[in-house]
């Protein structure tokens, strides 16, 4: 019988992990369903922009505010997690504050301290971030996009957090009391300088009701960490882990370079060479059909672009940056990648069901991102240079005018006219090529 | 160009001029200025002249890949034919074109700004430039998106603008979180999509909060939209907007 809390804490531990496992697999298929990209070049500038900007937090702190809370939040995330560690041992072998038996003692006060230091700082900041959304109304957070679930999500994030928080100041609270009181098994160890304020209130409790809120806190802490591990899957906050990768394979050419589409370069030089003949037949084995130019569905798009669409956490900087959206336009790079990600989670849940992809007489142009969004795109790179965590909203929209103007031959009449102006004389406008100089004898 | 060929010469650079700078009224005058600006430093440069064509930045912004190579392939036949080594330019367009996008397609060249350009000729003491009548006075600079966010380079225009001995201040959005005149990504041959305001005039609006006697630019489009912007304002008789080349040439009255 002794053993049945650690039998379910096994249990517990492994549906909690197996099934974010099975979801991650899924996220890693549904990027798969991009074209691949060659991202082997400049491994150590992608390994620096991870260092700077993933674990630096270099383009959080551009908004000094939210920068500073966000890194609060995220060393909080990442040193308490030696806590968990701690937790997943006890929880499997019944032990109690195992790392105090084998940590020297005052390294164990040490962390302990810090942990609650942070669990309060951590604390402090997500009640901030949930009044800059809430209260606040920060501009971002109201966006057109940001109704329903995205922001329901956004809170429930918070709230999760909080409340993990609070159980694990809680937990040590009464553990401390326990400790007071010399109960069995609880062992005097730990250091305690913020939960020990909570301590007053268990002062006239029973051994057994403070067992029961410490053990209450230890389950429903460890349950809950289990429990958002998952809900990651389903809400935007996945780029707690996606980031790093994310920033690995982010974009370390200028913003500026716009990839050449090289089997529009095979076309050109076809044409340009004299000696090509037109009417030969296709090469032995090159029944391939030829590729679709540009994207008009995620398929079209590359791993990176999925990836880009699945670590998006909706923070909104791209779109307050975006001067198409800051005046009035409908366009907002936040969109877009919400958009994608949307689509391929469809696209995902299709193959679920069906064991392939059944077309559903859908895609991601026209049916999720309108046209009116993409021809509103400056191509300022405004969105991401503010992207803290090198997402490219610009190179879909590139992807997708492609697709409208190379396969549909859908640019905006006035595109059409300057670019049949480029095709004829050299320039965007109707001015004869042989007029080119005449600048030099005009005052 | 085709001139120095047959003599068999080579010029120190290759003037890219750019359909704005061939054929835009407004900016002819900086490519005239920047011509000045090359005289005095007695730079030995050419212009492709009537062989150079559009480097293909529009067409490729919205999406027209295959004619973008078309122009990028017979611009670089043209200049790798004359062996050209180094380009300068006064539209930061072309320059983003020519640096990023043409190699890949076998056109490999030394690729300059003009701002870039002349502040390379101050350093080696080949121009040298004094405040003139700029001296003091309060100006405002607008990042053109091709040259600051997309190419990393926000110091040369503002160091030529300290030369000229300028009150320069900064607009609430300068630098990598400029904003856009609105004219990049090919809308500057469209209409805007429906919305609240024009982009330029969101722009010029910031750029009147600093209330500026000029506003710097170094982009042919930049100076079209913030011109444009001014004047939807009603303020072009208060404000200017001047190229960076235009002004240095001004400050000596070239």
């Amino acid at each position: 019988m002794q053993y049945i809390p650690n039998i379910l804490f096994i249990i517990a531990l492994a549906a909690g992990v197996g099934y974010f496992t099975l979801n991650i697999r899924k996220i890693i298929r549904n990027i798969k369903l991009g074209h691949e990209v060659d991202a082997s070049n400049h491994t150590s500038e992608r390994w620096g922009n991870v260092v700077r900007i993933a674990l630096g937090q270099s383009k959080m702190v551009v908004r000094p505010i939210p920068g500073l809370l966000h890194i609060i939040v995220y060393v909080g995330f990442i040193i308490i997690n030696i806590e968990v560690l701690e937790i997943i041992i006890d929880g499997i072998f019944g032990t109690h504050r195992v790392l105090s038996t084998v940590l020297p003692i005052g390294l164990y006060n040490f962390l302990i301290a810090s942990f609650e230091i942070l669990a309060l700082l951590v604390l402090v900041g997500v009640i901030l971030f949930w009044t800059r959304r809430n209260i606040q109304k920060i501009k971002r957070f109201w966006a057109n996009e940001m109704t329903g679930w995205p922001k329901n999500d956004a809170n429930y994030i918070l709230y999760f957090e909080m409340v993990l928080m609070i159980l694990f100041l809680t937990m040590n609270a009464a553990d401390q009391q326990l400790q007071t009181l010399g109960a069995a098994h609880y062992v005097e160890a730990g250091s305690y300088p913020v939960s020990k304020f909570i301590v007053p209130f268990f002062s006239n409790l029973s051994e057994a009701t403070l067992i029961a809120i410490e053990r209450g806190a230890w389950w429903l802490h460890i349950l809950g960490i289990l429990v958002f591990l998952n809900y990651l899957y389903f809400s935007k906050h996945l780029h707690i882990i996606l980031a790093f990768p994310n920033v690995y394979f982010g974009k370390v050419v200028p913003k500026g370079k716009f990839k050449n589409l090289d089997s529009v370069t095979n076309e050109v030089k076809m044409m340009m060479d004299p000696n090509v003949d037109p009417f030969a037949a296709p090469a032995e084995g090159a029944t391939e059909a030829p590729a679709k130019f540009g994207a008009s569905d995620v398929t079209d798009l590359s791993r990176i672009q999925l990836l880009n669409a699945y670590t998006c956490t909706e923070c909104g900087r791209c779109t307050s940056e975006c001067p198409a959206n800051i005046t009035g336009k409908k366009l907002s790079p936040r969109k877009i990648m919400m958009d994608t990600r949307d689509r391929l989670e469809e696209i995902g849940k299709n193959i679920d069901k069906n064991g392939e992809f059944k077309p559903d007489g859908k895609q991601l142009l026209d049916d999720y991102i309108t046209r009116e969004e993409l021809w509103a795109c400056t191509t300022c790179n405004a969105c991401v240079e503010a992207c803290p965590v090198s997402i490219d909203p610009l190179s879909i929209i590139m992807d997708m005018r492609q697709y409208l103007v190379m396969e549909q031959s859908a640019a905006p009449t006035e595109l059409n006219v300057s670019m049949t102006n480029i095709e004829n004389n050299g320039a965007p406008w109707p001015y004869n090529q042989m007029d080119r100089l005449n600048w030099k004898d005009e005052n | 160009m085709a001139e120095y060929m047959a003599q068999g010469k080579q010029p120190e650079i290759l003037f890219w001029v750019g359909c704005a700078g061939s054929f835009d009224d407004r900016a002819k005058k900086i490519t005239k200025a920047f011509v000045k600006l090359l005289n005095k430093a007695n730079i030995d440069f050419a212009v492709l002249g009537t062989e150079e064509s559009c480097t293909g930045d529009p067409a490729k912004r919205a999406g027209n890949e295959f004619l973008f190579q078309m122009q990028a392939m017979t611009n670089i036949e043209v200049l790798n034919g004359y062996e050209i080594k180094k380009i300068v330019t006064a539209c930061p367009h072309c320059f983003n074109t020519i640096k990023n996008e043409y190699p890949g397609l076998g056109g490999n060249y030394e690729i300059m700004h003009h701002t870039q350009f002349l502040k390379s000729l101050m350093e080696e003491g080949r121009l040298k430039v004094e405040g003139g009548k700029f001296k003091g006075k309060r100006i405002t600079f607008h990042d053109p998106c091709y040259l600051g966010r997309a190419n990393g380079e926000y110091e040369a225009p503002r160091e030529l603008l300290q030369k000229l001995e300028v009150e320069l201040v900064e607009m609430k959005r300068c630098k990598s979180r400029g904003l856009c005149c609105g004219a990049g990504g090919a809308q500057m041959f469209k209409e805007p999509e429906p919305g609240k305001k024009d982009i330029n005039v969101e722009r010029t609006e910031e750029a009147l909060e600093t209330a500026p006697k000029i506003i710097a630019a170094a982009c042919p489009f930049c100076n079209t939209m913030m011109t444009d912007g001014v004047k939807a304002k009603h303020a072009e008789d208060n404000v200017q907007v001047l190229d960076v080349a235009e002004m240095i040439a001004n400050a000596e009255d070239l």
